[in-house]
């Protein structure tokens, strides 16, 4: 067989000598045709943004998406890209960076496509760790489909397909995407794209499955969903936003904290004249998921603000490079592979002539 | 009258049945017989019958396990209508087997597992041995258990696990009842018990224990030889179709210079293809096990995607997990293959056992107009052939296709002439490397309507693809209703252009016509050309075609038969390739549809053949046979 030419199963690093991209680069010819004002433009302009400054060359990025208003996103960006269909882009995405490792491929989800209808694929490729970046855009409902209850919307929401009010207990993505042990987990708001654009650097600079959750504002069908936070002037109040290494301190003038109470978390409050101390810190890199996952939980309806930032982030040899080491292993064994050895295994052992 | 005194008769071909529990052996046992008859030299055919729980309870009826052998010293094309010899290890084999044993025929029973319990079990209110019931059969009672026991007697295993010792003694009786050597078998057990010698050395006892038990008792008055095969020259093995299949699209993989993707999701009777891919990562072959069907074809076409020649094997339940994909892959004209070893349905049906019913669904089975190539293999042998063809037929004209193959060949097994990868022609792979101006993803190659299949990764050719309506030559998204119409006829005629590069279909018997043929696609060829050739010899009007293209059909189908008075097509199904024919030709089709979960046996079709009443043959044209 010919020899193995794609690239070794490293991470998705930058090229040196790669030539120096722009913004322009990446907008395709294709008219973008969300609503006017939808969360989406921000995240695509955000990402826009970001994918030149990743020392990628465009020819390796590679946008797979699902179904719904989210997926329609690999059309406006100028690389490869793959709508497929309801729910399964992850399986296309593994199928495609088990055979060309090279690529930085990106997922492009929705609540109802990720979560719903693709929500055992979300686990798997989590689970495996294969070295991508998942976009989740939550907007706790269905756009594309004209308004119906997603697995995000809240209890008793009326919709369409609700009008008596859900009930569905929706699913919280961030605790899911914990469960099934993603390497890298974290949530951005579409009316913050200074956080975004962090947020997806760090998602794609990292080796294995990232899984950022990204608010979005259905201005059609789920308007101002996330206003608490979504909106500047009320956001300090009601977001807090996780950094490695940092107490858990938030608030318009920075006086609230998160203390912990044996295993239970607390809001609490400080003034000028006795400043925040004694407040637990951020530790995105701890290996036990424990405390990410109690971050996860905390519930805005019951008093939390709600946390932005990286979850975790923790390393593990991704599923690529598993199957690459594999088949090294198998080589080094056996025997590179050539014609005469494919020849020896299809004559197998036991054989007989007849003249 | 001393052993070595004993009668040796020559045989023709036998056909030897092993069945009794399903934690007995039987499958292992029968894989045993037939490896050993194959390397001497014997042609064969096998057909595995196994119940879908791995233990159902013992004793049980439910619980049978049977392997049936046909072993001959000329070409034989079936695992054999009826067993002549029948190895049963309990009362509920005697039971489930006992009604398709010949009339006469060698009936070798485990004494001691007609306790007064498995009698119960297997329904049988007084012992058959005893009762005078068997008395049309040459039965033999063997108290194998005992026997084995005994033999094991300074064997420091406990009762139980020299007890599961028996089919080896079993093996060993009709080793010697046929004169086979024993030392492929002594070598398999050395090999695969060498970490356990306790073990190695109770099967191997057991083994001899049988062997010289038929030897030395004067029971069995005769034993029987059977000579070498007179078939084609050349070097052979023994091959299931499911093996055949993996290595086809292995070497499929390496004729293209490229590398081999799999993805599957275990299921019975397509789990095996994963098996044998997986062992073989030296040669680069990627296997993933999915978490359910639906990720398998999302990942086989993803990794099409990215260049690689992708396959994904499923049966019946999840081919149709699989079938939005499918819609995918052709809408995104990537080459794919997917292979659908066939199994009783609807719904779960008989996992376990075969059947023909998802033509319709290979060929139509989609949501709109969704057409890709279709094909069957005639035999295990042939899965090698048609998985080499169904990447070549992908890849020529970037379209999915599919593999029609069923339980009863991908379980069975054949002697199979060994290919010369050398002689296998190259399968050419184009992966463009630079557009003259902006890149279109659906301009066509004129001849083949094959579209470009440029990767990802290549500077300059970046482009998007999807499950929407694709616009002519740019692939970018398109509602125009004459786009749509003309994109759906441009996908079939692409299909239907493969019909200019598939062979004629082969005539056996009167090419030039006749009065009745029988049309058959897949596993059914065994049967229908046995069948036929023994109609022929009988002075009968009769030919056969089989069909290794189902979708499209080969171009002379509808002259061939025109040339016939009548035609008849048996199947494993109530009638999909009839209706088929019928639709394309405006032939008048009979069916002779069998769904038992069971292969045809050659009788079937010969009374089907009689029933037709067909005309005499001229003399000379008796023996007129085209392969």
């Amino acid at each position: 067989m010919a020899p193995d030419t794609s690239a070794p199963a490293q991470s998705v690093v930058p090229q040196s000598g790669a030539p120096s991209l722009t913004r322009k680069d990446f907008v395709s010819n294709q008219d973008v045709r969300w609503c006017p004002g939808c969360g989406d433009y921000a995240i695509l302009s955000t990402a826009l943004n970001v994918f030149p400054k990743l020392g990628i060359p465009r020819e390796r990025f590679v946008m797979v998406s699902g179904i719904g208003c989210s997926s329609r996103f690999p059309y406006y960006v100028n690389t490869y890209g793959f709508h497929s269909i309801h729910g399964r882009a992850p399986t296309f995405a593994t199928g495609l960076k088990l055979v060309r490792p090279e690529l930085s491929i990106w997922i492009i989800t929705g609540d109802g496509d990720g979560l719903s209808i693709g929500g055992n694929h979300l686990i798997h490729i989590m689970r495996r760790n294969i070295d991508c970046t998942i976009l989740l855009f939550n907007n706790r409902i269905y756009g594309l489909t004209k308004g119906q209850c997603s697995p995000t919307s809240e209890m008793h929401k009326k919709t369409k397909s609700t009008p008596l009010g859900s009930i569905d207990y929706p699913v919280n993505p961030i605790s899911l995407a914990l469960a099934a042990e993603a390497t890298f987990i974290a949530r951005t708001l579409d009316t913050d794209p200074k956080h975004m654009a962090s947020i997806f650097q760090q998602a794609a600079e990292h080796k294995g499955t990232s899984f950022v959750e990204i608010f979005q504002n259905c201005i059609i069908f789920n308007d101002k969903a996330f206003e608490p936070v979504a909106d500047k002037t009320t956001r300090a109040d009601n977001a807090i936003f996780l950094e490695n290494g940092k107490p858990l301190v938030y608030g318009k003038d920075g006086l609230r904290g998160i203390r912990l109470n044996g295993w239970k978390p607390e809001v609490v409050s400080f003034d000028e004249s006795n400043p925040p101390s004694g407040l637990p810190t951020h530790d995105e890199m701890a290996e036990d998921p424990s405390w990410a996952y109690l971050l996860s939980r905390m519930d805005p309806s019951q008093g939390f603000p709600v946390p932005f930032g990286v979850f975790r982030r923790v390393h593990r040899t991704t599923y690529e490079d598993l199957m690459a080491q594999q088949i090294s292993e198998a080589q080094h064994r056996q025997g590179l592979a050539s014609t005469e050895a494919l020849q020896e295994l299809i004559t197998g052992e036991d054989t007989w002539t007849v003249s | 009258m001393s052993a070595n005194q004993r009668k040796v008769e020559d045989a023709e071909n036998v056909v030897i049945r092993f069945a009794g529990d399903s934690g007995d052996g039987m499958q292992l046992t029968g894989m045993q017989f037939t490896d050993t008859s194959a390397i001497i030299g014997n042609d064969i055919s096998t057909l595995p019958d196994f119940p879908a729980e791995i233990r159902a309870p013992a004793g049980s009826l439910a619980g049978v396990s049977g392997y049936q052998v046909n072993f001959s010293n000329f070409d034989i094309r079936t695992p054999g209508d009826a067993p002549s010899v029948l190895v049963v290890m309990n009362p509920a084999a005697l039971k489930t087997n006992l009604g398709d044993l010949e009339k006469g025929g060698i009936l070798i029973a485990n004494s001691d597992a007609f306790t007064p319990d498995n009698l119960r079990l297997a329904g049988y209110a007084q012992n058959p041995l005893e009762d005078g019931s068997l008395k049309g059969y040459r039965l033999y009672q063997v108290p194998m258990t005992k026997l084995v026991e005994t033999a094991l007697k300074d064997n420091p295993l406990s009762f139980r696990q020299k007890e599961r010792c028996k089919n080896f003694f079993a093996l060993g009786l009709v080793y010697w009842m046929f004169n086979r050597p024993m030392e492929p078998t002594l070598k398999w057990i050395q090999e695969k018990f060498k970490k356990n010698p306790d073990v190695s050395d109770a099967n191997t006892r057991s083994l001899n224990a049988g062997f010289y038990f038929g030897e030395t008792t004067e029971a069995f008055e005769v034993r029987y030889q059977i000579r070498k095969a007179r078939i084609a020259p050349g070097t052979y093995r023994k091959i299931t179709g499911n093996e055949a299949l993996a290595l086809g699209l292995m070497t499929a993989a390496e004729r293209a210079g490229s590398h081999l993707f799999f993805a599957g999701y275990p299921i019975t009777p397509a789990s095996d293809i994963l098996h044998e891919l997986a062992k073989h990562r030296r040669f680069g072959v990627k296997t993933f096990q999915a978490e359910d069907e639906i990720s398998a074809i999302g990942a086989t076409i993803g990794a099409a995607f990215g260049g690689a020649l992708a396959v994904t094997a499923s049966s019946g339940p999840g081919i149709a997990l699989k079938t939005e994909g499918i819609g995918l892959a052709i809408m995104t004209e990537l080459p794919i293959v997917i292979c659908n070893i066939q199994r009783g349905g609807p719904s779960t049906g008989l996992p376990t056992k075969t059947e023909q019913a998802d033509l319709m669904q290979a060929i139509w089975g989609r949501n709109g107009e969704a057409p890709l190539a279709v094909i069957a293999p005639a035999t295990p042998g042939e899965c090698f052939t048609m998985a080499f063809e169904a990447f070549r037929i992908a890849v020529k004209y970037m379209t999915p296709v599919m593999i029609l193959s069923d339980g009863y060949i991908a379980n069975g097994a054949e002697p199979w002439r060994i290919p010369k990868l050398d002689d296998l022609p190259a399968i050419t792979v184009q992966h463009p490397t630079s557009a003259d101006g902006s890149f279109l993803p659906y301009l066509r190659n004129p001849r083949t309507l094959a579209r470009p299949w440029a990767v990802p990764g290549t500077p300059g050719l970046e482009h998007r693809i999807g499950g929407l309506e694709k616009a002519d030559r740019t692939g970018n998204v398109s509602h125009d209703p004459d786009n749509h119409e003309f994109m759906v006829k441009i996908r079939r005629a692409k299909i239907d252009g493969v019909a200019g590069d598939i062979p004629d279909v082969d005539v056996f018997g009167s090419p030039e016509g006749g009065d009745l043929l029988i049309v058959g696609w897949g596993s059914t060829h065994g049967a229908i050309i046995s069948a036929v050739e023994r109609a022929r010899d009988r002075g009968l009007d009769v030919s056969c075609a089989h069909l290794r293209y189902l979708n499209p059909l080969p171009k002379n189908l509808g002259d061939v038969l025109k040339r016939f008075r009548r035609v008849v097509v048996p199947e494993m199904n109530l009638g999909q390739l009839r209706l088929l024919l019928r639709a394309n030709y405006l032939v008048d089709v009979e069916g002779l549809n069998k769904v038992k979960g069971q292969p045809f046996k050659i009788r079937e079709i010969e009374q089907k053949i009689d029933e037709m009443n067909p005309k005499k043959l001229g003399v000379s044209k008796q023996k007129v046979a085209v392969a």
